[in-house]
C-alpha cells in the first residue's frame, strides 16, 4: 500500500507530530532566545507520564476512550512540571549569562533526564510497550489507524487554540510584546517572567500531546525517543522560521512530507537506487534543512532579525 | 508641599562603572523638568532606574510618597509612572491600535481605555488613520508619537520622555515639542530627557545639567537658557 496519497498522509501525520513538538522550541526561542535542547526529553517524560497513568493508575481493561484523555492529563502534568521546573531552576538563573551557558545547561539537562528515566523508571532501560490504537480505516486508497485520527485531531485543536490564544487573549498579546521587546513589555506592566513560564508550559503540554500520539501510533516508548524526535522538531522549527508559531506548524508538515516522500521515491531516480528507504529518511530531512538555510536563512516564515537598537 | 518625585543621592552602576554618581532632584506635580547633557552623562540610566529596569546601588526614590526601590519594573507603571524609552521601542509587529492597548495593559476600565485611545488619535491624527497598520511601518517621528501615546495610555501621574526628538527631521521635532507643550498645558507632569537643550529648556520649568553622572547645574529653564556656561557647552555658542 505505498501509493502516493498514502505516502502523503504518512508524511502529514509525521509532520503534525513534529509540528506539535516544534511549538515548544519556537515559543521559548521567540521569547528568551534560548534553544531548549532538553525539549525532546520533555516530550519523552510526557510519554512516560501518560504511560504511568495507563499502567499504574487506571484499572486493567479500561476503555481507551476513557484512558486517552486521562493519559493526556497525566503526561501533560509531568511535561509541564519538568518544562517549568527547568526554566525556573536551570535557565532563569542564567538569564544574564553568555548564550553558551544556557545552551550547555540544556544539553546537560537533556542527558540527565534520559538517565533519570533509564535508571529509575521501572523497566525503562529497554522499550516499554505502550497501549496502541491500531484499528484501521480505509479512506479511498489511504489506510489510517485510530492513533492517526487522534494525532490529526489533537494537532488541529492544539494549533487553532494556540493561534487564537496568542492573537486574541490579553496574555497572548503580552506574549507577543515580550517576544518583540522584553524591556519595553515590562514598562507596560507585563510580568515577563510569568510570560516565560507560560511559554514553557504550553511547549511542555504540546510535547506531551505529541508523546501520547507517538505511543498510541508506534506502540512503544523508550528513554531515548526524545533525542531524534526533538532534533527533527527543532529542525522543523528552524525550517519554518524559529520564533514563529505558524512556521513551526508549517516546518513540521514540510519536513514530515519531504522525508516520507524522499524515503519512498528517491530510489526510483536513476543512480540513487541505494539511497531510498527508511534508513535514509533522516539524511533527507537534514539535507532539506541545509538547503533551506542556504537559500533562506530566516526559514520559510521567519522575518529577518531586525537590529535591536 | 512634597514633590511628586523625589530622587535623593541616587547611584547606579554597570558592573564596576558607576554611571550615575549620587544625584538628587525632584519633580513637582504639574511641572516639566528636563535633564540635559551630552551622551553618556547618565540621563537615560537615570530614567531606566526610575522605571525599575535598572537597580540602583544606593539612594532613595520616592514617588507620590512611596519608595520605589526594590519594586520590579512591571509593577512601577501601576504607581503612575510611565516611561517612553529612548529609541521609541514600539512593538514593531503589532498594530498601532494594539500598541496603544498594551499601554493600558494594567487598566481594567474598558470604556476608559477606548476613550483614551480616541484621545491619542486626536492628539496624533496620523495614528488614527493608520490604526490597523503594523507599528514597524511608521516613520521615526510617527513611531515617537506612538511611543508617547502609548505611555499616556496608563494615565500616568508622571510621564518620562527619553530623547523624544532623537533622529527626527526639524519639522517632526517641532511637532513633538509642540505636543509636549500641549500636554504641559493640560497639566501633565513630565520628566524630559533631551539632547536638544534649546528646545527642552525653553519649555521646562526646571532644568538640570548632567555631566558624567553628576548634576553640575540646576535652575529654571529660562535661567539655564541664559546661563553662559550652558550656552557655550550645549547651545553651540562661543
Amino acid at each position: 500500500m505505498n501509493t502516493l496519497p498514502q505516502q502523503l498522509a504518512n508524511g502529514l501525520l509525521l509532520g503534525s507530530m513534529y509540528g506539535l513538538i516544534a511549538i515548544g522550541y519556537t515559543m521559548v526561542y521567540g521569547i528568551v532566545q534560548l534553544i531548549n535542547f532538553a525539549h525532546g526529553e520533555i516530550f519523552m517524560t510526557g510519554a512516560f507520564g501518560a504511560f504511568t497513568v495507563y499502567f499504574y493508575i487506571l484499572p486493567d481493561g479500561v476503555s481507551m476512550a476513557v484512558a486517552v484523555p486521562l493519559m493526556l492529563v497525566g503526561g501533560g502534568i509531568v511535561a509541564i512540571l519538568i518544562a517549568v521546573g527547568a526554566e525556573r531552576f536551570a535557565y532563569r538563573p542564567l538569564r544574564g549569562a553568555p548564550r553558551l551557558a544556557p545552551l550547555i545547561t540544556a544539553i546537560g539537562l537533556s542527558l540527565a533526564l534520559q538517565e533519570v528515566v533509564r535508571n529509575f523508571y521501572p523497566g525503562a532501560d529497554r522499550a516499554v510497550a505502550f497501549p496502541g490504537l491500531d484499528a484501521t480505516h480505509e479512506i479511498g486508497s489511504v489506510t489510517i489507524k485510530d492513533a492517526d485520527i487522534f494525532l490529526i485531531v489533537a494537532a488541529i485543536i492544539c494549533m487553532s487554540a494556540l493561534a487564537f490564544f496568542v492573537r486574541k487573549s490579553r496574555t497572548g498579546r503580552a506574549m507577543q510584546a515580550t517576544a518583540q521587546d522584553p524591556d519595553t513589555a515590562q514598562l507596560m506592566g507585563i510580568d515577563t517572567n510569568r510570560i516565560i513560564v507560560i511559554a514553557f508550559a504550553i511547549g511542555g503540554f504540546f510535547a506531551a500531546v505529541a508523546a501520547v500520539a507517538y505511543g498510541l501510533k508506534y506502540g512503544n516508548i523508550d528513554y531515548r525517543m526524545g533525542f531524534l524526535m526533538g532534533l527533527k522538531a527543532f529542525t522543523a522549527a528552524v525550517l519554518g522560521g524559529i520564533g514563529n508559531i505558524y512556521g513551526a506548524m508549517l516546518g513540521g508538515l514540510v519536513l514530515g512530507v519531504a522525508e516520507t516522500l524522499a524515503s519512498a521515491y528517491i530510489d526510483g531516480i536513476p543512480g540513487m537506487d541505494k539511497l531510498g528507504g527508511q534508513s535514509w529518511a533522516n539524511v533527507w530531512a537534514f539535507a532539506l534543512l541545509i538547503i533551506v538555510l542556504l537559500v533562506r536563512p530566516q526559514g520559510l516564515l521567519g522575518e529577518r532579525v531586525a537590529d535591536r537598537a | 508641599m512634597t514633590a511628586l518625585l523625589e530622587v535623593e543621592d541616587l547611584r547606579v552602576s554597570y558592573g564596576k562603572i558607576e554611571a550615575v554618581k549620587g544625584i538628587s532632584f525632584s519633580v513637582e506635580a504639574g511641572q516639566v523638568v528636563t535633564l540635559i547633557g551630552t551622551n553618556g552623562a547618565g540621563k537615560t540610566t537615570t530614567l531606566r532606574t526610575l522605571s525599575g529596569l535598572l537597580k540602583p546601588t544606593s539612594g532613595k526614590i520616592l514617588f507620590d510618597g512611596k519608595p520605589l526601590s526594590g519594586v520590579p519594573a512591571h509593577k512601577i507603571v501601576s504607581f503612575g509612572l510611565a516611561h517612553s524609552p529612548e529609541g521609541r521601542h514600539i512593538f514593531p509587529r503589532l498594530t498601532i491600535f494594539e500598541n496603544l492597548q498594551l499601554g493600558a495593559f494594567l487598566r481594567k476600565d474598558k470604556e476608559g481605555i477606548e476613550k483614551d485611545i480616541q484621545r491619542a488619535y486626536e492628539l496624533f491624527p496620523i495614528l488614527g488613520e493608520r490604526r490597523n497598520q503594523a507599528a514597524g511601518t511608521l516613520s521615526g517621528g510617527e513611531q515617537q508619537m506612538l511611543a508617547m501615546g502609548r505611555a499616556l495610555m496608563s494615565q500616568p501621574k508622571l510621564l518620562m520622555l527619553d530623547e523624544p526628538s532623537m533622529g527626527l527631521s526639524p519639522i517632526m521635532m517641532q511637532k513633538i515639542m509642540a505636543t509636549i507643550v500641549e500636554l504641559k498645558s493640560q497639566g501633565t507632569t513630565i520628566l524630559l530627557v533631551e539632547q536638544n537643550a534649546q528646545a527642552a529648556l525653553s519649555l521646562a520649568d526646571q532644568g538640570h545639567v548632567m555631566e558624567v553622572g553628576n548634576i553640575v547645574l540646576s535652575g529654571t529653564g529660562q535661567d539655564l537658557l541664559h546661563d553662559e556656561s550652558v550656552r557655550k557647552a550645549y547651545l553651540g555658542e562661543d
